[in-house]
C-alpha cells in the first residue's frame, strides 16, 4: 500500500461521513476499524480502496441504466433501436474491468505477503481453542498458561440482569501481549474447528484440531482489544470471546513476572490443599460457583441437562451411587465423548468442590464430600 | 413471425447440428426411434460422467495426501522414515526448530519436549527426546500427530526416527523417553529461518483394540 | 423466423385441449404419476414455494431471536439447527427445485420439443424430493435435535461432535443429489437431442443455454457432494478417519472436498437466473438481447472458472501464500464475464422502448441488487481483507444479495413473466405490484445493514451479540418480518392465478415477447410441439 494511494484514500475519506471513517481508538458501527497495527491499517486502506472502486462501478452502471429507464421509455415515445452487438464496445468493457482488477490485485498481493511472514518474532503465544473457551500459553514462559472464559453472567444473557458495556466481549483472564514487539500466535484446537479473530489486529486464523497455524501482529498502541470466535463450533460458538490487552513492554514484563510468581504460588497452594479438608459448606459454595461458570451451559442450572446430548446430573447414577465417585471425578478430569476434559482448566480443589456440589444439589443429597486429595489420587492413577 | 434471439442479419450458412449428422437446410425431423436411440447414448455417457465424478470425489482423498506430500502445504510431515545419506550440511545458515507438545482432551498422559528448541544447520542430523508418562491405572496406546508451521517447511523436515511413525503403548504408571532424529533438508527455502513442530498425542486405545480387554479399561 | 406446424392437434386455437381430456387422469393420481413436463414443472414450482415458506419461517425464528441482544426465544443449540436447516432448505428445497421447475416448463417449449427426453425419470426426479425433505425436517424432532452444524457441515463438528440426526441428514442429502443429477441428465439429453430442426445451438434462447451449462455443472459436482457426505457418515458411524487428525486424516480436507462442490453449486444457483433476465429484459425493451454470443461465452467462462476458485471460502484455514494468491486472482477473474453480462443487459435496455410491467420491475431490481451482491463478492475475493470479512455478517449480506435479490427475485420475475402463458390469464397486477414494492423495500432493510454489522465485527451463526450490534439487528429483523409477510401477497396471487381468475391473454401475452413459447396458445396446451416446428 504505497503513500500515493494512502493519500488518495485519505482525501476520499475526508469527504465521507465521519461515521464511515474510523480511527484506531473508536469503533465504527458502519465500517471496518483501522486497528492498532501497521498491517491492520494497510488492510483497512485496501478495504476502502476496494469499496470506493465498487461504488464507482455501481454508480456508473446503475447511472446508465437509470438514465435509460427515464429517457428510453415507450410511454414518452421512445422507439427501439436496432443494434444488438458492437464488438468494439464489448472488447472495451471486457478489457477495462480486467485492468481495474490488476490495479486491485497488486496492493492486495503485497499486503498479503507481509501478513504471512511470521519470522523473527519476539514473543510467541500458543493459542488453543476448545468448546467453548480459549487457552493461552506463553511459549517461553510455559508456567504462564490459563484458560480464558466468557465472563458475562448468565443472568445477563437470560435477560434477568442489565447487560454490561462489554456484554459477550469480556473474559475472566485476557491475553496480555507487549506493544511494539512482533508477537506470534501458534493456533490450534482441542476438538472442533474454531477461529481466533481480533479485528483490531486484522488477524483471523482457524484453529484446526491436530494442526497448528500461525499469525502475527505488532501492536502500536496499548489498550484492550476484543474479538470473537469466527467458526461455528457448536452450541456456545457465540459465547467464547477473545480479549487481548496490549501493554508497554516494561509493564508487560512486570505482568509476566507477576504471573509466573502467581503460577508458582498456585502450585504450592494446590499441594497444601491436598492435605486439607474443606467443609461441606465450603465445598458447596465453591462448587456452585464453578458449576455456574463451567458446567451450567450444558447441564443447566437445575441439573436437568438437555438430554440426550447433555445428560441430566440430577438423579443420575453417576452422581448418586457411591461406587461411581471415582468415575464421576474421572469424567470431569478426562471428559467423555462430547464432554470436554476439565482436568487442565480446574484445579484439584475446584474439581473436588464441583463434584461435591453435583452430588448434593437438586435433591441428589448423597452427603458425599470429595476432597482435593481424592482428585489427586484419580489423576495419579489410583 | 418474429425472429429467434441470436439470429443475425447476415445470411446463415447451412446449419449442421453435430449430433444429428444431418447437413441440409431442409431438415427432416427425427423419428421417435432415432431420438430414443440418441437419447439412450447420451444418457449412458452422462451416467458414466456421474460415476466418474463420484469416483473422483473419493480419489480426492489420496490426491490430497499426494499433493500435501509433494508440497507440504498442510504442514504434515512424512509418515515414513527418511534415510540420511550423502547429505551436505549447509553451514551458511542456521534454522531454529521449536517443539510444542499437546495432549488431546481426554488423553491423560504427561507429554513434554525435553528440548524445546534447537538450532541446526540444514543437512545436520539432530536428536531430541520427548518425555511421556501414563499416570492412570490402565494401559493406554497413544498416537502422536505432527504438524509443522509454516506448512511449507513440512516438506523439508526429514525424520529418520520418530515415535510418531507408530502407535506408542504405555502400561499403567509407566514413563518413557521417546527419541526423534531428524535433519532439515538443505533445500529448505531461504526465507524460512524458524519453524515449529507440534506433536498432539491422542488416546487411540479404543480404536486399536476394540475388543473387550480387561487390562485395557476404556472409560 | 417462420414456424410451420403440420399437426393440427397441436395448437387448437379455441384454447381447449378437449381431445386430450380422456388421456389426462384427474385428481391425486394425475399428479402422482404424471410424466408431462408441464405438470412436473408445476409440481416442482409448488414444492419450491412451500419449501421457501418453511425455510422462511425458520429465518423468522432466527430473526426473532436476533431482534434484541440476549437469549429470549430459543436455546443456542436449537438456533444452530434453525440456521442449518434454513440454509439446506433454501438451497436444496427452494432455489434449485424452482429453477428445475422452470426448466421443465420452459425448455421443451423453447426448443420445440414435445416433452423432456426421459419423462418417467422426470417423475421420479420430482417425487423423491418431498421424501428427502420429510426426512430432513423430521430429524428436527429427534432427541438431540436435527443437524446443527451449518449447511456447510464442516468436520469434525459434523463427524465427532454431532447427534444421530446426522445420519438422516446424510440420507436426505443423498436423495436430493440423486434428484438433481437425474434432472440434470434429463435437461442435457433434451437440449442436445431434441431441438427442433433448424434450432442450432446459437439460436437457442439464453435460458436454454444457461440451463444446459448449469446441468453440466450439476452432473460434475453433485457426485462430489455425495462423496463428501458419505465420508462424513463413515467417519461418524463406521470408524474411518478422513477428517480425524488422530487417525491420520485432515479436517481441512473436508473443506476442500465440500467447496469443490460448493462453489460450482452457487453458480448452479445463479446461471438459470441469468437466463431468465436475458429473456425478460429484451421483451420489455422491445429490443434484441445485446451481444447474444458474448452472453453464451460469458456463461461458459463463469462455469469453467467456477471449478478453480473453491478455496476462496477457506482463506483463514492456514493455506500457504502461493495458494491464497492463486485463489484470489482466479476469483477476481470471474467478475469479468459476470460484468459483461450485466453490461449486456443494460445495453439491451439502452435506446430500447421500455415498459415496466411487473416481470421487468423484478428484472431491473435483479440487475441492481445482484450487482451489489457481486461487488461485495469482489471485495471478499481480496484475501488480506477477507481475513476481516470471513465468517461475519458481511458474508451473510453478500450471499443473501446474490441469492435472494438475485436468484429468488429472478424466479419471481420468471413466474410473473410466464404465468399468463401457463394459465391463460393475466395475474392480479395490483397484488403483484404490492408484492414487488413490499419485497423490494423490506429485502433491502433486511440485508443491507448486514454489511455494516459484519464490518463492525459481528460474526455469523451466533444467537446473541454484543451491544454495539443491537440497533442494526433490530432493523434487520423488522425487515425480515416484513419480507416474510410480503411473500403472503405472492401466495394469494398465485392461488388466484391457479384458479384461473383474471383477464384472458393472447398467445404472445407481452408485446415484444419472442420465442417458440409465445407462438402457442395461452394457456399452453397439455401437449405442445408433438410435431416439431421448422425453424429458419
Amino acid at each position: 500500500m504505497n503513500r500515493v494511494t494512502s493519500l488518495l484514500i485519505g482525501a476520499l475519506l475526508a469527504f465521507s461521513n465521519s461515521a464511515i471513517a474510523s480511527t484506531a481508538a473508536e469503533r465504527s458501527d458502519l465500517n471496518l476499524r483501522q486497528g492498532v497495527s501497521d498491517i491492520s491499517l494497510e488492510v483497512y486502506d485496501l478495504h476502502m480502496l476496494m469499496f470506493w472502486i465498487c461504488v464507482v462501478i455501481g454508480a456508473v452502471v446503475f447511472g446508465v441504466m437509470f438514465y435509460s429507464m427515464v429517457m428510453h421509455r415507450k410511454s414518452t415515445g421512445a422507439k427501439p433501436a436496432n443494434f444488438h452487438e458492437n464488438v468494439k464496445v464489448e472488447v472495451l468493457w471486457t478489457v477495462i474491468p480486467f485492468v481495474i482488477l490488476i490495479a486491485m490485485a497488486w496492493p492486495a498481493a503485497t499486503t498479503l505477503i507481509a501478513m504471512e511472514d511470521t519470522s523473527e518474532a519476539d514473543v510467541t503465544i500458543i493459542v488453543t481453542g476448545s468448546q467453548w473457551k480459549w487457552h493461552y500459553k506463553y511459549k517461553d514462559n510455559p508456567d504462564v498458561e490459563f484458560f480464558s472464559l466468557l465472563a458475562t453472567q448468565r443472568e445477563q444473557i437470560n435477560n434477568k440482569f442489565t447487560k454490561g458495556e462489554n456484554y459477550l466481549l469480556e473474559v475472566d483472564r485476557p491475553l496480555v501481549i507487549p506493544t511494539g514487539k512482533k508477537v506470534r500466535f501458534l493456533i490450534t484446537s482441542d476438538d472442533v474447528i474454531h477461529s481466533w479473530w481480533v479485528p483490531d489486529f486484522a488477524i483471523k486464523k482457524d484453529a484446526n484440531p491436530g494442526f497448528i497455524n500461525e499469525a502475527w501482529t505488532n501492536v502500536n498502541e496499548p489498550g484492550i482489544y476484543r474479538g470473537q470466535c469466527a467458526e461455528l463450533c457448536g452450541q456456545d460458538h457465540g459465547f467464547m470471546p477473545v480479549v487481548v490487552i496490549a501493554k508497554d513492554p516494561a509493564e508487560y514484563e512486570a505482568w509476566l513476572q507477576a504471573e509466573e510468581a502467581t503460577a508458582m504460588r498456585a502450585k504450592e497452594e494446590e499441594q497444601r490443599l491436598l492435605s486439607m479438608n474443606m467443609s461441606m459448606e465450603e465445598l458447596m459454595t465453591q462448587g456452585k460457583k464453578i458449576y455456574d461458570t463451567a458446567c451450567v451451559a450444558c447441564h443447566q442450572a437445575n441439573g436437568g441437562g438437555l438430554p440426550p446430548m447433555f445428560p441430566a446430573l440430577k438423579g443420575s447414577k453417576v452422581a448418586l451411587e457411591k461406587q461411581n465417585i471415582p468415575l464421576h471425578i474421572s469424567m470431569i478430569i478426562n471428559g467423555k465423548n462430547n464432554m470436554p476434559a476439565f482436568g487442565k482448566q480446574l484445579s484439584m480443589s475446584e474439581i473436588a468442590a464441583v463434584v461435591t456440589y453435583e452430588r448434593n444439589a437438586w435433591g441428589n443429597n448423597t452427603g458425599d464430600m470429595v476432597q482435593a486429595k481424592d482428585v489427586n489420587a484419580i489423576i495419579n492413577g489410583k | 413471425m418474429s425472429e429467434l434471439p441470436g439470429s443475425t442479419d447476415k445470411t446463415e450458412k447451412a446449419d449442421v447440428s453435430p449430433e444429428s449428422g444431418r447437413a441440409s437446410e431442409t431438415q427432416i425431423p427425427k423419428t421417435r426411434a432415432e431420438t430414443a436411440a440418441e437419447n439412450a447414448k447420451t444418457v449412458r455417457t452422462l451416467v458414466f460422467v456421474v460415476i466418474g465424478m463420484l469416483g473422483f470425489s473419493f480419489a480426492l482423498v489420496p490426491l490430497y495426501d499426494v499433493f500435501c506430500d509433494l508440497t507440504g502445504i498442510n504442514g504434515k510431515t512424512s509418515n515414513e522414515a527418511a534415510v540420511y545419506e550423502s547429505v551436505i550440511i549447509d553451514e551458511s545458515r542456521t534454522i531454529k526448530v521449536e517443539f510444542i507438545t499437546r495432549t488431546h482432551s481426554g488423553m491423560p498422559w504427561e507429554f513434554r519436549a525435553q528440548t524445546v528448541e534447537v538450532e541446526v544447520h540444514p543437512g545436520e542430523m539432530s536428536e531430541v527426546a520427548f518425555y511421556v508418562r501414563n499416570p492412570t491405572d490402565r494401559d493406554i496406546i497413544a498416537q502422536a500427530i505432527p504438524s509443522v508451521s509454516p506448512g511449507t517447511a513440512a516438506l523439508f523436515v526429514n525424520k529418520t526416527e520418530c515415535f510418531c511413525f507408530k502407535h506408542q503403548p504405555l502400561k499403567a504408571g509407566e514413563e518413557a523417553l521417546m527419541p526423534m532424529k531428524f535433519y532439515v533438508d538443505p533445500q529448505l527455502p531461504k526465507d524460512i529461518t524458524v519453524f515449529t513442530l507440534q506433536y498432539t498425542l491422542y488416546d487411540i486405545s479404543a480404536k486399536v483394540q476394540p475388543a473387550v480387554d480387561v487390562a485395557m479399561n476404556n472409560s | 423466423m417462420n414456424t410451420e406446424t403440420v399437426n393440427e392437434t397441436n395448437d387448437s386455437h379455441d384454447g381447449h385441449d378437449a381431445h386430450h381430456e380422456h388421456h389426462i387422469p384427474k385428481g391425486v393420481l394425475r399428479w402422482l404419476f404424471t410424466t408431462n413436463h408441464k405438470d412436473i414443472g408445476t409440481l416442482y414450482l409448488w414444492f419450491a414455494f412451500i419449501m421457501f415458506l418453511i425455510g422462511g419461517a425458520m429465518a423468522m425464528v432466527i430473526r426473532a431471536e436476533l431482534f434484541q441482544p440476549g437469549l429470549q426465544i430459543v436455546e443456542p443449540h436449537f438456533f444452530n439447527q434453525m440456521t442449518t436447516v434454513h440454509g439446506l432448505i433454501m438451497v436444496f428445497g427452494a432455489v434449485m427445485p424452482a429453477f428445475t421447475g422452470l426448466a421443465n416448463w420452459l425448455v421443451p417449449m423453447m426448443i420445440g420439443a414435445p416433452d423432456m427426453a426421459l419423462p418417467r425419470m422426470n417423475n421420479w426426479s420430482f417425487w423423491i424430493l418431498p421424501f428427502a425433505f420429510l426426512i430432513l425436517l423430521s430429524s428436527l424432532f429427534m432427541d438431540g435435535g436435527g443437524p446443527a452444524f451449518g449447511w456447510t457441515f464442516y468436520a469434525p463438528l459434523s463427524t465427532q461432535y454431532s447427534g444421530d440426526s446426522t445420519a438422516l441428514f446424510v440420507f436426505s442429502v443423498h436423495i436430493m443429489g440423486i434428484s438433481s443429477i437425474m434432472g440434470a441428465i434429463n435437461v442435457v439429453v433434451t437440449i442436445l437431442n431434441m431441438r427442433a430442426p433448424g434450432m442450432t445451438y446459437m439460436k437457442m434462447p439464453l435460458f436454454v443455454w444457461t440451463w444446459l451449462i448449469t446441468a453440466f455443472l450439476l452432473i460434475a459436482v453433485m457426485p462430489v457432494l455425495a462423496g463428501a457426505v458419505t465420508m462424513v457418515l463413515t467417519d461418524k458411524f463406521f470408524g474411518t478417519s478422513f477428517f480425524d487428525a488422530a487417525g491420520g486424516g485432515d479436517p481441512v480436507m473436508f473443506q476442500h472436498i465440500f467447496w469443490f462442490f460448493g462453489h460450482p453449486e452457487v453458480y448452479i444457483m445463479i446461471l438459470p437466473a441469468f437466463g431468465i433476465i436475458s429473456a425478460i429484459v429484451p421483451t420489455f425493451s422491445r429490443k434484441k438481447l445485446f451481444g447474444y454470443a458474448s452472453m453464451v461465452y460469458a456463461t461458459a467462462s463463469i462455469a469453467l472458472l467456477s471449478f478453480i476458485v473453491w478455496a476462496h471460502h477457506m482463506f483463514t484455514t492456514g493455506m500457504p501464500v502461493a495458494a491464497e494468491m492463486f485463489f484470489m486472482f482466479a476469483t477476481m477473474l470471474i467478475s469479468v464475464p459476470t460484468g459483461v453480462k450485466v453490461f449486456n443487459w443494460v445495453a439491451t435496455m439502452w435506446r430500447g422502448s421500455l415498459t415496466f410491467e411487473v416481470p421487468m420491475m423484478f428484472a431491473i431490481a435483479f440487475i441492481v441488487l445482484f450487482t451489489i451482491g457481486g461487488l461485495s463478492g469482489l471485495m471478499l475475493a481480496i484475501t488480506p481483507v477477507d481475513f476481516q470479512y470471513h465468517d461475519t455478517y458481511f458474508v451473510v449480506a453478500h450471499f443473501h444479495y446474490v441469492l435472494v435479490t438475485g436468484a429468488v427475485f429472478s424466479i419471481m420475475a420468471a413466474v410473473y413473466y410466464w404465468l399468463p402463458k401457463w394459465t391463460g390469464k393475466m395475474f392480479d397486477i395490483t397484488l403483484a405490484k404490492w408484492h414487488f414494492w413490499c419485497s423490494l423495500i423490506s429485502v433491502n432493510v433486511l440485508f443491507f445493514p448486514m454489511h455494516f454489522v459484519g464490518l463492525a465485527g459481528m460474526p455469523r451463526r451466533i444467537p446473541d451479540y454484543a451491544l454495539q450490534f443491537a440497533d442494526f439487528n433490530k432493523w434487520i429483523s423488522i425487515g425480515g418480518f416484513a419480507f416474510g409477510l410480503s411473500q403472503l401477497i405472492f401466495l394469494v396471487l398465485i392461488i388466484k392465478a391457479c384458479r384461473k381468475i383474471g383477464e384472458p391473454v393472447s398467445d404472445q401475452v407481452w408485446e415484444g415477447a419472442e420465442g417458440l413459447e409465445w407462438e402457442i396458445p395461452s394457456p399452453a396446451p397439455y401437449h405442445t410441439f408433438e410435431t416439431p416446428p421448422v425453424i429458419r
